[in-house]
């Protein structure tokens, strides 16, 4: 049984989970890395992904993230996501428009590094889109 | 003197108005919960916001790799000054203390020989501004279709706000709002988001102790995702004070006028009996000398 540490999930509208957790999976700027207890300070951006919870009492939750920041001490992680979901709650429409918006930035995008930067939030979208909504 | 007709159509509109009044103040009273509640919720995440940006800017000591919209221009030539008030009047001097606030702050800069621009949020400052400053103001965002303010509204604002520094059309950037510190007392508050003022370290201390940071991608990288991405948490904790606040003004506004009609009510009876009895005496006093007189 892993020790368990203290998990925050905010997003600006509200604290969507508070809770003692065994494990979290981040999706990293630099790639997904998996939380626990008294792990080193780490600051990190994260890109669009899924936050895999592994709760104390044995549950597991998934949620949706679009971008933010986590920032990691021994004593708990706090992610402050710009918008987070459940995973079953995602709204396949939002999610279509998100990726609609990327395509336009991508196609509006004025220099080379931009444009880059566009084209690679597009492809983490369109990754996660795959990832959470089979068929 | 007015008949007892007119009396009592005085009357009768006088109550109309009070059910009005009294109507809006519960539905202000309704939705000042669900605001503050809205505020309440909001707080955590700007709290550690703070935290996190105080954390980082230790990190990077103030080098020369921290971004613009943090260390600012160098120049206060510019003034952009983003002034929040509500879509709707009626809540008594809530828009007016914003609009107030603001162009003392216009006049002063503009005293000092300074540029100003303006961007507004919500009708009602715009309608007051525009008075004075037509030619200044850039650009306003309506927020009238806005059923529940969303991080999204607050986002674009600041986006907007952001692509102008960019451009750099501004130097100093203030929002201006009015703080809910009560349902009967709201501050208007100018507060500068451009350059970044940043609360230095206390929270650092708090909850890492002074653990060295391993920072994923290079603080200043992150620091320039982190702190546009700060301006929007601010404007969207102005935005929702803002929505409390009016609400909390509407409020007591609304009560005010409700007890007001009340008392009109009560003076216009007193006035109609009053009349109603005289004619009444008048009339039996005709009769009696008429009596007499036989």
């Amino acid at each position: 049984m892993a020790e368990a540490f203290k998990f925050e999930l905010v997003s600006p509208e509200r604290l969507l989970v508070s809770e003692q957790v065994e494990s979290v999976v981040i999706p990293g700027a630099e790639g997904e890395m998996t939380v626990m207890a008294h792990h080193a300070p780490v600051m990190t951006t994260i890109k669009p992904g899924v936050v895999t919870v592994k709760t104390a009492s044995g549950g597991e939750e998934r949620y949706v993230v679009f971008g933010g920041f986590a920032d990691i001490v021994p004593a708990g992680c706090t992610l402050l996501a710009e918008s987070a979901v459940a995973v079953k709650d995602v709204d396949r429409a939002d999610l279509a428009r998100r990726i609609q918006e990327a395509k336009e930035d991508a196609a509006d995008a004025k220099d080379d590094q931009a444009r880059s930067k566009a084209e690679q939030f597009l492809s983490q979208l369109t990754t996660l889109e795959g990832a959470i909504l089979p068929a | 003197m007015p008949s007892l007709k007119d009396l009592r159509n005085r009357i009768a509109s006088v109550k109309a108005t009070q059910k009005i009044t009294k109507a809006m103040q519960m539905v202000a009273a309704a939705k000042l919960r669900r605001a503050q509640e809205a505020a309440e919720a909001a707080r955590p995440y700007s709290e550690r916001m703070g935290s996190v940006l105080a954390n980082i800017t230790q990190a990077i000591g103030g080098g020369g790799d921290a971004p613009a919209l943090m260390t600012g221009t160098g120049k206060d030539n510019v003034h952009l000054l983003v002034v929040c008030t509500a879509e709707r009047g009626l809540c008594g001097g809530f828009n007016s203390q914003i609009a107030r606030l603001a162009r003392d702050h216009i006049r002063r800069l503009l005293a000092d020989g300074k540029q100003v621009k303006i961007i507004c949020v919500g009708k009602k400052g715009f309608d007051i501004l525009r008075r004075d400053y037509a030619s200044m103001i850039l650009d306003r965002v309506d927020l009238r279709e806005v059923k529940t303010l969303g991080f999204v509204n607050a986002d674009a604002i600041a986006k907007k706000v952001i692509h102008l520094f960019n451009e750099g059309a501004f130097d100093i950037c203030t929002l201006f709002y009015s703080q809910f510190k009560s349902v009967i007392s709201q501050v208007p508050t100018a507060q500068q988001i451009i350059p970044a003022g940043v609360a230095s370290a206390p929270a650092a201390a708090v909850d890492g102790g002074n653990a060295v940071y391993e920072y994923e991608p290079e603080p200043g990288e992150i620091l320039s995702d982190l702190i546009p991405r700060n301006i929007s948490v601010q404007v969207f904790r102005a935005l929702l004070e803002n929505a409390a606040g009016e609400m909390g003004a509407k409020m007591s506004a609304m009560d005010n006028a409700t007890r007001n009609a009340g008392e009109m009510i009560n003076k216009l009876s007193i006035t109609y009996n009053r009349q109603r009895q005289a004619q009444i005496t008048k009339e039996l006093i005709e009769i009696i000398s008429g009596a007499e007189a036989l």
